[in-house]
């Protein structure tokens, strides 16, 4: 039963990242996942987002998803939202670029401009 | 799509955006009789009679954002080049149920693919979906509820970044198990 005592301890930070966090100081990503998406291989994008947010054990950073957003031909699309932030929306994204955009973008804070294809207002 | 997984997540993906709150995927792969099948069941809208023949239709979709669906069709044609087929069943307010048949023999069966991922994607959401997935190959069977892993986490909720991470690690251990692997 050794990945039940591992639930166990990510519950255990999970519930002291709860207690320490406060309202609305949350990261947000977001990967679309119409067919167009899952076609273009947003669900391996996902994966690689999970496992390198495992990996860094960033605990403050919601993964949700949404459905086609009419930008087919820019599949995969990420969109990460920084409290505070306005929402940046990368395009063509792989998982090699996931991990990047959690690297710059999630943890340091920095937009990779070249990825960009929508920024939202300021 | 290279994998039926894909093809799953697609038809969750359909249960999801019609409002399911329960989902149920059953795969079953029976030597025996070789066959494959994948039922995918949801607790949604459902769809009219009128829609429900549309829905294989690769030039119908209920989104606004363009002209074609494709994600129906798409399994439809996978599942008729191996041998089988797909049946809708729907009702308005009382949810869809898909369900695909292959010949688990055929040469241009896809792979199954990645489980893992593919729930993982599935539950990535704000809104909170059971969802319980049962596999059975053989004598041998893999279930996965939900519910099951919330009342383990309490508050905590499934759409954090590690609890994903092992959702998707979990389901691939018990998916490879089932084949006799031992899993990663």
């Amino acid at each position: 039963m050794k990945s039940l005592e591992e639930l166990q301890k990510i519950k255990e930070t999970q519930l002291e990242a709860i207690r320490l966090r406060e309202a609305g100081q949350k990261a947000k990503i977001v990967v679309g996942m119409g067919t167009c998406g899952i076609a273009a291989g947003a669900r391996e994008v996902m994966s690689a987002i999970l496992d390198e947010l495992g990996k860094r054990r960033l605990t403050n950073v919601d993964v949700t998803q949404t459905g086609c957003i009419g930008l087919c031909a820019q599949e995969p699309l990420v969109d990460v939202i920084l409290p505070g932030k306005p929402r940046v929306t990368y395009g063509k994204v792989d998982a090699n670029k996931a991990r990047q955009i959690v690297a710059q973008h999630v943890v340091n804070g920095i937009v990779i401009s070249e990825w960009v294809v929508n920024r939202g207002e300021e | 799509m290279e994998e039926l997984a894909l093809h799953i997540l697609d038809l969750l993906e359909n249960a999801l955006a019609a409002g399911a709150r329960q989902i149920l995927i059953t795969i079953e792969e029976d030597e025996d009789r070789d066959l494959l099948t994948i039922e995918v069941r949801d607790d949604g809208r459902g769809m009219g009679a009128e829609t429900l023949q549309k829905a294989l239709d690769p030039f119908y979709t209920t989104r606004t954002t363009r002209k074609v669906g494709l994600g129906l069709p798409l399994f439809q044609a996978t599942a008729a080049q191996c041998g089988g087929n797909v049946t809708l069943e729907s009702r308005p307010g009382q949810g869809t149920r898909v369900v695909a048949t292959m010949k688990l023999s055929h040469p241009d069966l896809p792979p199954l693919g990645d489980m893992g991922a593919t729930i993982a994607a599935a539950l990535s959401r704000e809104e909170p979906v059971e969802l319980v997935y049962h596999h059975r190959r053989g004598q041998k069977e893999f279930k996965f509820s939900s519910a099951w892993l919330q009342l383990h986490l309490g508050e905590v909720p499934l759409n954090c970044g590690p609890v994903l991470d092992w959702i998707q690690r979990y389901i691939n251990k018990g998916v490879a198990e089932l084949y006799g692997g031992e899993g990663k």
